[in-house]
């Protein structure tokens, strides 16, 4: 006689009880509902955008005038203002981005726990400062300063193209260098905090053995934080880059918004940035024109989404070495 | 096999130890003669891993840490003005509890980690890696893959390279903190013939909780003990036969036969 087949056993991982089921309905429609609302902005935005990305054609990409006056044909073309975002979003986080890990090694492996709860807190609420507050300060408070630092870079640094001004009068205050730094002051707080998270995760076995072995300060850092953890940290710059891309208040107080391609000679009084420029039109724009600014909107939306997709990613790729 | 050459004699005085207020360890004096291992033996919380660490500073890591007494290598202070602790670590090599090789460097890299990291030359990289890992007895298994990460090893082999990763720096005094206690027993018994045969070279110390361990690589043997709310110190020190099979002290008899701990 032969055995009979095994009968499987019903396995369940669903609710169990009526109030599961209600957290885990509840739950899944949040879960879902956040796709749903990326779709439909996504939609709503190029509904709105396709009549004049059918008008102005491809060059809406990467032309570089604007008419927007009455009488006159629109002439609409973002390519100063995504060149700028990109151009500040990367000065951003240049600055950003050693403040960040120097921020985040010195939490993680310096400080002693009660100070490092505050530097900790204290860079988070920098994250939370509304973006209007960080603009006006960086008006008021910030641009007289960095005028000051931007003629010493102009006098001795002058030769290198970044630095280089044509004309001293139309320079320095507006210029991409200053929105570069407000950007960093903003995403200083996102890019340290991933970076806490993954030095603090590293085995500290790890480092235990690297100064066991002989190892300096630095030299833990260089050849074994740092390596072990880079997936991580590129993650998060890559995180803040998104963020930096995107900022708009902040930028539109700070810089002086041009269509005169500013290809990256900082100190110059002309940049532009995607979002602060439909910041600066929405207010007295046609019906024609708001078409054009959520075109613009759209690419930004598109850049930030690479860019975030990109981060995810590596971060994703990236295996921090867990502590058992 | 590495011929018989004189290692230095480690030796410390008076050691006492605290972590903020708290004092862990109380004079400790011990010598570990060269070409000797030394067994630290005793159950969790005595200090024998504390004690590890003041041998070549690493304790010095913990936050609040502070220690009286000296140690001296070949006569020499440690703690005094012509070692600082980098120098101190580089003669005195330290093997971790859990395998640590660094997940992003190859096998020779972590090989040569060491000379890196503590900015000194490297002579002939690929005779120093060879040696090394011919020390540490895993040459073999890995001659044709030295190029691999170094964490695609089995957990054993990841403990042998981490000795030969030690043995790179070329030490006079190699400190084990239970380096078998997360391998198999396969394992565990090829890292023991690993430390017999470096004995002939070096100064071995090394912290276990396994009695039978200690037996079958020691010569000499310290059992340490912490009595409730008091730091931890030595009970009985003398050679690994005594300790085992006639130790003097009731408690050291207690230990070694299981009675607690």
């Amino acid at each position: 006689m032969t055995k009979p087949a095994p009968v499987r056993r019903k396995l369940s991982a669903g609710p169990l009880s009526t109030g599961d089921k209600w957290f885990f309905r509840s739950t899944s429609i949040a879960a879902y509902f956040s796709f749903v609302l990326v779709a439909l902005v996504l939609i709503f935005l190029f509904l709105k955008a396709w009549p004049a990305l059918q008008e102005q054609g491809f060059e809406f990409v990467y032309g570089t005038k604007w008419v927007a006056e009455e009488g006159q044909p629109l002439i609409m073309q973002i390519g100063p203002m995504i060149w700028g975002s990109m151009l500040i979003a990367l000065v951003g986080v240049l600055i950003a981005t050693p403040m960040a890990i120097s921020l985040a090694y010195m939490i993680v492996f310096m400080l002693g726990s009660r100070l490092a709860k505050v530097a900790t807190t204290l860079i988070d609420l920098l994250a939370a400062l509304p973006s209007v507050i960080i603009g006006l300060w960086g008006f008021y408070v910030f641009t007289p300063v960095a005028i000051n630092w931007e003629t010493t870079l102009h006098q001795y640094l002058g030769w290198i193209p970044l630095f280089k001004v044509e004309n001293v009068d139309n320079a320095f205050r507006g210029s991409p260098f200053i929105a570069g730094w407000i950007v960093a002051v903003m995403i200083v707080p996102i890019v340290t905090s991933v970076t806490r998270e993954i030095f603090s995760q590293l085995d500290k076995d790890l480092i235990n053995g690297a100064i066991a072995l002989g190892g300096s300060r630095l030299s833990v850092f260089r050849k074994v934080i740092l390596p072990t953890s880079s997936g991580g940290v590129v993650g998060g710059v890559l995180l803040g880059l998104g963020r930096a891309l995107g900022e708009t208040v902040a930028i539109f107080y700070v810089l002086q918004i041009s269509f005169d391609i500013n290809w990256g000679q900082l100190l110059e009084s002309h940049g532009g940035g995607v979002a602060s420029w439909i910041l600066a039109r929405f207010g007295e724009a046609s019906s024609g024109e708001i078409s054009g600014l959520m075109a613009a909107g759209l690419v930004l939306f598109v850049i930030t989404l690479i860019v975030n997709f990109i981060a995810n990613t590596i971060v994703n790729r990236s295996q921090p070495w867990r502590k058992d | 096999m590495t011929s018989l050459t004189t290692a230095s004699t480690l030796s410390t005085e008076d050691i006492s130890v605290w972590f903020g207020q708290r004092q862990v360890l109380s004079d400790v004096n011990l010598t570990f003669p060269g070409n000797k291992v030394t067994a630290l033996i005793g159950p969790s919380g005595c200090g024998k891993s504390t004690f590890l660490r003041t041998l070549n500073r690493m304790h010095e890591l913990i936050p609040g840490a502070g220690l009286s007494g000296s140690v001296f290598l070949d006569g020499e202070d440690i703690y005094g003005a012509d070692f600082d602790a980098v120098s101190v670590r580089i003669k005195i090599g330290m093997v971790f509890q859990k395998p640590n090789p660094f997940p992003t460097m190859s096998i020779k890299d972590n090989i040569l980690s060491g000379l890196r990291l503590s900015g000194r030359k490297i002579g002939n990289a690929e005779e120093l890696v060879e040696t090394s890992l011919r020390r540490a007895s895993i040459w073999n298994e890995v001659k044709d893959r030295l190029n691999d990460q170094a964490i695609s090893l089995s957990g054993g082999q990841q403990q042998r390279l981490c000795i030969a990763r030690s043995l790179a720096m070329d030490p006079e005094v190699l400190l084990m903190d239970e380096p078998c206690s997360a391998l198999d027993p396969g394992s565990t018994r090829r890292i023991e013939e690993t430390i017999k045969e470096l004995s002939s070279s070096m100064t071995i110390v090394i912290v276990t909780h396994n009695m039978q361990q200690a037996q079958r690589v020691s010569d000499q043997t310290a059992f340490f003990l912490a009595d409730d709310n008091t730091p931890g110190g030595v009970v009985e020190f003398g050679a690994t036969e005594q300790i085992f099979n006639g130790p003097i002290d009731q408690r050291t008899n207690d230990y070694v036969n299981g009675h607690f701990g």
